[in-house]
């Protein structure tokens, strides 16, 4: 009787049992480098504005306050982004006749919002709070990163909840002084060297911090209802 | 009318056309009796243990309900699913649209974006304002709470008040002017209004008619007066079809009540709990006096249908509401001490109440309701001169509502000229008479000889079709006002937000009638109004504080104390106004959910449970089970009411402790031109309401329509915990022997915490959250479930899923029968999530979906939710409710501005429940984080807490020994919902003491 398959079988065979495992390991290796590639989380990439506001003039070259801006940030959730009224406050005499400002002038006079495009995107069903935050120990950059250095804003972080976990799982290892939260040079005190020489005694401060603060235990915040409801 | 069972699914499991099980009253009567039947029951099913009831226990849902029983067929259903299964796959690639983020051009002073803002306003409901506070984000109102300042609401607010913001966005609101039904413009309007105007001016104004709703607001009524000097001749009528009227009749004055000096409360058919407008102050200070110990009040209730006050009451007379006033008339016999021997039973009642009103005297009260004809007021008013409570609970007053004439007779009087053609301009603001006028005025085919009717209201209804014009109205929550509470508290009415149309204050139209334009703002004529004698910054300093507090300081009440001795009974009652035996009665109520058919549009509102009936989307013909019994009656039967030759056919609902030959419609339902939600349901009952008979009349025939059935949807049996010991409930002297007589001991009730087999791992170190709910207090008129619904984002589901048993409310509110059911005790019982620490719930989930909190809530993750329903299944409470659909409307616009942005809208397919009002408690533990401090006692109060009328629930930390909820729940009479099961619920019970006459026999 003839063979039913041919001597090349074994070969494929072989192939099969050793290269099947192994991309299939490709395969969920590349969906997971996907996954936590810019292009999911959306890193890194400036978004273009109707206005191209640079944070990185008016904070790293100006020096003005993030608070000028964003009023809400110690008081509520939002941060609040603000209205054309405050954009005039200073472009009603400064550069009155940029073609850039076009879009601001003309929001004004027709009573119209300017319609920018949102960098930080939390999905609908997370309820952060900018107030608590900053209120804590945390600071601007902790999350947004070096926006004196951006002319057009991105997002700095991947904004994953495991994430936000690594913070309310060990926020030591993010607080630094409340007076520091909208100080655009921030760092977190374990990365100070002005707290300590080793990392031991930087953590030591920071753990304390997160005493004196009365941040609550990792047991609260990371208790599903904190962040969703 | 066709036959109302076609289309609707049967669910009673057997194959072939439905017939539902026959109710066996007699043996059901012998089985109450009998010491074997069941103490506590929610529904004659139950208390029966029909098939249908069997199912409920049983089963979860009915059968086929958890099964898509009218999409595709199965060959359809799997290409669907196929598809969906493929799309789902690439659903989760795609990526997420460029949100935009557009802020203010100026923003408001004061605005931070992200924080509510809660602005006083008042709403007035026939006529009488409820101070109120009203939620805004970023300019949209949300959520409707009392004004805990303003003395007739005291934090509180009526299922009415808090579903008044969904009215706010109705999209079937008129949206522009209407002339002939054609879309027009308020220019056209006034180019068409002035030349009658000019007409009317030379005539003096006899062809001009006015009517309006009831009202109290001060500057309207300046108004109204001013166009009244413009036209001598002109009349202004006004209609409430259910008000006050009867009292005010009742000799000088208008009684004001106060409960809380009360020690005997006799309430003849007066539902002052719920339909009276000062019923949330009553209710508060009712409650407070039902306090269990020394000096808890008595409430004796003689009524023909059952309310909520007739369920609080501790001696209650099921009474036709025509034998209400031959009782009366024997109260009075009693008052003068004259014998008589009438019907045994009620002598008794009269005679022990009497003489339980007497050994009380300055601490009773009796009131009349608002049916009730003038006689009963007077008979009221002579029994508490006599036990000297005038001055002291009762005091009488000059009318607040500035009332022309009495509204039937006035409406009346209407229809008389304008049968006769003598209107030629009839304005009329707010109101529906083609729908809700008696029937005997035919004021709908009246209205074919007006020559210009124009109608000014929030919808397009049955008058306004008729209308040549339809103005849109602003609503309250648009719109600059004022009004006066039932108090007289002149209560000023604010905007929230722009109106949403076209619609206009009556203010402007009053101002265009009077001056033939409309140039003044609501918010100027207001304002100019209350301005005053003030002037400058004084005025302006009053004005702001008024706005602010939402009222003004009680002015002294107008006309002062005008009690006069009424020493003359009035002729005495013969039996004119008794019902003749064998006769039937046909009584009127307004609806408990729609009212008087003005919220019919309103879907939180026609998909409340009834206090009592648990009835949703239907109103029903209530019979009693003796009359049922006698005609062979059955629930869901259809029967034809006829009176005063008019009839219609309606669904039959038997009520325990309905009075035996009366029949009960309420009035609200049976609209035409309602809008969607509110067309086609339930029966018209004004179709039989006449001038002679607003509250109630004799000679009602009843006749069964044979082979017809009429789907109802009620709740009563939903959620059943299947006559398990639930409810506890004692008398005063019960409970002075053993206060704690609730919390049952040899039932194993406080078992050890880890007497179970998931061992707890659980720890509380820093707030616990519980809540304690005060059945004492509690009188079930479903406020809290309204206002869970507005907070929580809760969808409504129709008629048909409440029948599958699908409804989605939070919190619910069980209502349990006792004894016999010809007039047995009711009783209320609200429940929301347990928050067990021992939860059956969470050791089921397979996703980890609802867990733990370290607070002790109990939480449901919607994001993880798989809807396997296991929960719910494992769940002894019943609390879970499953999204069986994509009920929240997700696309009309002005719905998605009512949702609470502080609460996920919940997509298909997921489990919920209460959530302890979770956003309210990170709100507060937020805000005491930022100022390094502890939440205080009673910084989060949850929705359903906050609006109580009673106080009867309360929610704070466990750990906290002193906090109000802590306290509570180490009285005596505090007791966990099935706490042999060692859930550790941290919702518990005080339970429920009733305090009878030892002299009366019940």
């Amino acid at each position: 009787m003839a063979q039913i398959f041919p001597a090349g079988s074994n070969a494929v065979v072989r192939a099969v049992i050793v290269g099947g495992p192994l991309a299939l390991c490709a395969l969920v290796g590349s969906l997971y480098a996907i996954e936590w590639s810019p292009w999911a989380t959306r890193q890194y990439a400036p978004i273009s504005q109707p206005v191209p506001f640079s944070h990185k003039h008016h904070v790293g070259q100006l020096g003005i306050d993030c608070r000028y801006c964003h009023q809400g940030v110690e008081k509520s959730a939002y941060a609040g982004i603000p209205p054309t009224e405050t954009c005039m406050t200073c472009h009603s005499q400064l550069y009155t006749d940029q073609a850039m400002l076009a879009p601001v002038r003309q929001s004004l006079a027709e009573n119209r919002p300017i319609a920018w495009n949102k960098v930080h995107d939390l999905p609908d069903f997370v309820y952060f709070n900018h107030s608590i935050h900053v209120n804590k120990g945390m600071g601007c950059t902790s999350c947004h990163g070096r926006e004196n250095q951006m002319q057009l804003v991105w997002q700095d972080q991947t904004l994953y909840m495991s994430w936000c976990l690594q913070c309310h799982r060990h926020p030591e290892n993010f607080i630094a002084d409340k007076s520091q939260a909208v100080n655009p040079q921030r760092v977190a005190a374990v990365d100070d060297p002005a707290k300590g020489a080793t990392h031991e005694e930087r953590i030591t401060y920071a753990r304390q911090l997160v005493k004196d603060y009365h941040i609550l235990s990792s047991g609260v915040l990371t208790d599903c209802s904190t962040c969703h409801r | 009318m066709s036959d109302h069972s076609a289309g609707t699914p049967c669910h009673c499991g057997a194959s072939g056309p439905c017939q539902p099980p026959r109710l066996d009253l007699a043996a059901l009567r012998a089985r109450l009796a009998s010491e074997s039947g069941p103490q506590y029951w929610r529904s004659l099913e139950a208390a029966a243990e029909t098939p249908e009831f069997q199912q409920w226990l049983h089963r979860e849902y009915p059968a086929g309900a958890s099964e898509w029983a009218d999409g595709p067929n199965r060959r359809e259903f799997l290409k669907i699913m196929a598809a969906s299964i493929g799309l789902a796959g690439l659903a989760a690639c795609t990526r997420q649209p460029q949100e935009k983020m557009l802020p203010y051009v100026k923003q408001p002073e004061d605005l931070v974006q992200g924080i509510q803002m809660q602005y006083a306003t008042a709403m007035t409901l026939g006529g009488y304002a409820t101070g109120l506070l009203v939620e805004s984000h970023e300019g949209r109102p949300t959520k409707i709470e009392g004004n805990p300042d303003h003395p007739m609401s005291l934090g509180a607010a009526s299922v009415f008040h808090q579903a008044s913001v969904l009215e706010l966005y109705d999209p079937d609101r008129t949206h522009t002017v209407l002339r002939a039904g054609e879309t027009s413009s308020w220019e056209e309007f006034l180019a068409d209004l002035v030349p009658a105007l000019h007409e009317q001016i030379a005539k003096g104004g006899a062809g001009l008619r006015l009517l309006t709703e009831n009202i109290t607001s001060p500057t309207l009524l300046a108004q109204i007066g001013e166009l009244l000097k413009k036209f001598p001749q002109a009349k202004w009528h006004q209609y409430e079809p259910w008000g006050q009227e009867a009292a005010s009749q009742d000799g000088p004055g208008v009684p004001h009540y106060d409960f809380s000096k009360a020690k005997v409360i006799v309430a003849l058919d007066s539902d002052f709990l719920s339909t009276h407008p000062a019923s949330l102050a009553y209710a508060r200070q009712f409650a407070r006096g039902r306090a269990a110990g020394e000096g808890m009040s008595r409430l004796y209730v003689a009524e023909p249908t059952p309310t909520i006050t007739g369920s609080m009451a501790d001696h209650r007379l099921a009474c036709g509401a025509g034998d209400l006033a031959q009782l009366a008339t024997w109260f009075g016999f009693v008052v003068d001490n004259r014998e008589r021997t009438p019907r045994q039973e009620t002598a008794a009642w009269v005679t022990a109440v009497f003489a339980d009103l007497s050994a009380n005297k300055g601490a009773g009260l009796v009131l009349a309701g608002e049916g009730q004809p003038p006689l009963v007021h007077r008979i009221a008013r002579r029994i508490n001169e006599e036990c000297g409570n005038v001055g002291s609970t009762v005091t009488y007053h000059a009318p607040t509502a500035a009332s022309p004439d009495l509204s039937a007779s006035s409406l009346a009087a209407l229809a008389d000229a304008m049968h006769a053609g003598q209107v030629e301009l009839l304005v009329q603001i707010g109101g529906n008479p083609a729908y809700n006028a008696p029937a005997d005025l035919d004021f709908a085919g009246a209205m074919g000889k007006v020559k210009r009717h124009i109608h000014h209201g929030l919808f397009y209804n049955e008058t306004a079709q008729r209308c040549q014009w339809h103005l849109p109205l602003a609503h309250y929550l648009e719109s600059w006002g004022d009004a006066l509470a039932f108090d007289g508290t002149p209560s000023i009415i604010q905007p929230l937000i722009e109106p949403l149309y076209e619609g206009r204050t009556a203010y402007q139209l009053l101002d265009a009638l009077i001056f033939e334009q409309t140039a003044r703002s609501a918010y100027d004529i207001v304002r100019r109004h209350w301005e005053g004698a003030q002037e400058g910054m004084e005025a302006e300093k009053t004005w702001r504080k008024m706005v602010h507090n939402g009222f003004a300081p009680p002015a002294p009440v107008p006309g002062g104390d005008v009690s006069t001795a009424v020493n003359a009974m009035g002729a005495p009652v013969g039996s004119g106004q008794a019902a003749e035996t064998g006769e039937y009665e046909i009584v009127f109520k307004p609806d408990p959910a729609v009212w008087d058919g003005r919220f019919s549009n309103n879907g939180w509102l026609q998909e409340l449970p009834k206090p009592i009936t648990k009835l949703t989307w239907d109103n029903a013909a209530l019979v009693s089970p003796e009359l049922a019994h006698r005609m062979g009656l059955n629930n869901e039967d259809v029967v034809e009411l006829t009176f005063k030759g008019r009839s219609v056919h309606a669904p039959v609902w038997i009520m325990p402790g309905q009075a035996e030959n009366s029949v009960t419609l309420h009035l609200g339902y049976g609209r035409t031109a309602a809008g969607r939600v509110g067309n086609g349901q339930g029966v018209n009952a004004y179709a039989l309401r006449t001038s002679d008979a607003m509250g109630f009349g004799s000679g009602l025939q009843i006749k069964k329509v044979e082979g017809v059935t009429w789907r109802l949807a009620a709740s009563q049996d939903h959620h059943t915990l299947a006559g398990r010991d639930v409810y506890r409930a004692g008398t005063l002297e019960e409970y002075r022997k053993d206060p704690a007589f609730a919390p049952d001991g040899s039932k194993g009730e406080d078992p050890a915490r880890d007497e179970t087999l998931y061992p707890p791992d659980h720890t509380y170190p820093g707030y616990a959250w519980g809540m304690s709910i005060d059945l004492n207090t509690c009188i079930g008129c479903n406020a809290c479930v309204v206002a869970c619904q507005s907070e929580n984002n809760i969808p409504i589901v129709g008629k048909g899923e409440v029948i599958n048993g699908r409804e989605m409310h939070w919190i619910r509110v069980d209502g349990y029968f006792r004894g016999d059911m010809d007039n047995p005790e009711m009783y209320h019982q609200p429940v929301p999530c347990m928050h067990c620490e021992n939860a059956p719930c969470e050791v089921v989930c397979p996703v980890a979906a609802t867990v733990h909190s370290p607070e002790g809530l109990n939480e449901q993750v919607y994001n993880r939710c798989i809807g396997t329903r296991y929960c719910s299944n494992n769940c002894p409470y019943k609390v879970r409710r499953f999204n069986f659909f994509q009920w929240p409307d997700n696309t009309t616009l002005t719905f998605k501005m009512q949702r609470n942005p502080d609460v996920s809208v919940r997509s298909r397919g997921i489990m919920e429940k209460c959530t302890y009002c979770v956003q309210r408690i990170n709100e507060a533990k937020i805000t005491s984080q930022k100022e390094d401090r502890k939440v205080f006692d009673g910084e989060i109060k949850t929705a359903c807490q906050q609006t109580c009328p009673t106080e009867a629930i309360v929610f704070g930390d466990i750990n906290d020994p002193n906090s109000r909820v802590s306290r509570l729940k180490k009285q005596p009479r505090n007791y966990g919902m099935l706490a042999e099961l060692n859930t550790r619920p941290r919702t518990t019970y005080l339970a429920r003491v009733t305090n009878p006459n030892p002299e009366a026999a019940s």
